[in-house]
């Protein structure tokens, strides 16, 4: 399946860049929007993101995973395949 | 020897008289208490249940707020009005400097987090703890808002590092390492630990009935000193970029005199010797006689043996020399960090519009304080020096002087 089979993944990370970034940086995701680049997150914030999916959708992303998560898109896709490994 | 001294060309404060420079100077000319009871639940089993905080709500961003300290909150809003007040000069960056001194720096997000490890672990903690809890992220917050870039300073020493950051920053324009600083004090921790800390050493007043009568230098019943929160900062220029851009001057950081007592780590040294010497060394630096000195900025806390010891140093430094004393924390309760630089700017408006505020609360007087207080109502009194004092546990001793 590919990314855009997970609407509530994209969802809910949007949420929770608004919560965190603010509804500026939430307008600009996309699954095609780099954390870094695109959406200007940088290190210690992209943490705080990840840790908030980690509690929200209930999956572990090691740091290991944190350098392959560029796009949006390649979050959901981690989350997706995580969460059904689990 | 004598130094030249700074132009003050902007002002900003948060303190628990209001947001902003003008209501501390209406809160200090009218008498206004900051103090309240803490009614919240956390401070339910807490020995003293008094503080002076500030309301900053909506005053900034939701997203700029969360990854900084209630500290660096404080100071960033201050900044912005000191900035703004001075006409947001246009300086070249590699000489714009900021000293921002704090005692404690963001203790409510060290005590904060380590709720947050024990209750969820360590992946749960911030990513942005250990910048939110260093004693610099005052400075290093406001350095960022204002892309200074000639150097990020903290002095620390306890409540009188606001005061030191002011000399610091005369050093760094004397010195030629900057033109322009902006300068001050941070300070939040109303929090149930630091109270517990105070309250433990004695230092608290528990006047709990009458939070608005708690503080009260100088008084008989002087029973401890009211923690407070808040900010202070002034914009410090040399004399020559203030006049090159036409800049609005308030007044002049005309010197700075540092000591220490090498007494004792938290009680003054009763023959407030320390405290003499920075006072001299500051009126030195500034090249005024004591008969210059047109009013003090008392350090003033509200303790029992403080108020003496300080008072004995002025008699010790001025000699026969009585100006007019006001104690501002007499209204905003005692911001440690933040004090020396919030009364430095109280210092600044005094000289600038010939009033002294009085000493709220100063219903009788102590008999061992030889001292012109000023009480009951503000005194008009024009003049062209004014002296601040600051004094912080482990014996630091910081005086200042501003001139018209």
């Amino acid at each position: 399946m590919t990314v855009a089979s997970y609407p509530d993944l994209l969802t809910g990370i949007t949420e929770i860049v608004d919560e965190i970034c603010g509804s500026a940086t939430a307008a600009k995701v996309t699954l095609d929007a780099t954390f870094d680049d695109a959406l200007q997150i940088d290190s210690l914030t992209m943490v705080e993101i990840v840790v908030a999916c980690e509690e929200r959708f209930g999956v572990r992303i090691p740091d290991e995973a944190l350098e392959q998560l560029k796009t949006v898109g390649d979050a959901v896709q981690y989350i997706a395949n995580a969460g059904v490994a689990a | 020897m004598t130094g030249a001294a700074a132009a003050v060309t902007g002002l900003g404060a948060v303190t628990p008289l209001g947001a902003d420079v003008a209501a501390l100077w209406d809160g200090l000319l009218t008498g206004r208490s900051g103090t309240r009871l803490l009614d919240e639940p956390a401070f339910a089993d807490s020995p003293v249940r008094l503080a002076a905080t500030c309301d900053i709500d909506g005053r900034l961003d939701r997203v700029e707020a969360r990854v900084l300290d209630r500290v660096q909150q404080l100071a960033l809003i201050a900044a912005r009005e000191a900035w703004a007040d001075a006409g947001s000069p246009d300086v070249d960056p590699e000489r714009l400097a900021v000293v921002i001194g704090s005692g404690i720096g963001g203790a409510l997000t060290i005590l904060g987090q380590y709720d947050v490890l024990h209750e969820g672990g360590p992946r749960r903690v911030s990513p942005h703890l250990i910048p939110m809890l260093m004693p610099n992220g005052p400075a290093a917050t406001v350095g960022l808002a204002l892309h200074a870039r000639a150097g990020v300073h903290t002095p620390v020493s306890a409540c009188a590092s606001g005061a030191e950051a002011l000399a610091y920053a005369l050093d760094l324009l004397r010195s030629g390492r900057a033109d322009v600083v902006i300068a001050g004090g941070a300070e939040s921790c109303v929090h149930p630990l630091p109270i517990a800390g105070f309250a433990q050493m004695r230092a608290l007043s528990t006047r709990h009935d009458e939070p608005s009568a708690a503080s009260r230098p100088y008084d008989k019943g002087r029973d401890g000193f009211v923690l407070g929160e808040g900010a202070g900062l002034l914009v410090l220029e040399t004399e020559e970029h203030a006049r090159s851009r036409g800049a609005r001057i308030h007044g002049r950081l005309a010197g700075a005199g540092i000591a220490s007592d090498a007494h004792h780590v938290t009680a003054p040294d009763p023959a407030g010797t320390g405290a003499a010497r920075s006072i001299r060394l500051a009126l030195a630096d500034a090249g005024l006689t004591p008969a210059e000195v047109g009013s003090i900025n008392a350090h003033a806390t509200s303790t029992p043996l403080g108020d003496v010891a300080e008072a004995q140093a002025f008699r010790l430094a001025l000699g026969s020399e009585r100006p007019p004393v006001t104690a501002t924390k007499s209204c905003t309760g005692h911001l440690l960090g933040a004090a020396g630089a919030v009364e430095a700017i109280a210092a600044v408006l005094s000289v600038r519009d010939g009033i002294v505020p009085a000493i709220r609360n100063l219903d009788d007087p102590d008999d061992a304080v030889d001292l012109d207080l000023v009480r009951i109502s503000p005194r008009q009194h024009a003049h062209d020096a004014a002296l601040s004092t600051s004094f912080g546990f482990g014996g630091h001793d910081v005086s200042l002087v501003v001139t018209r």
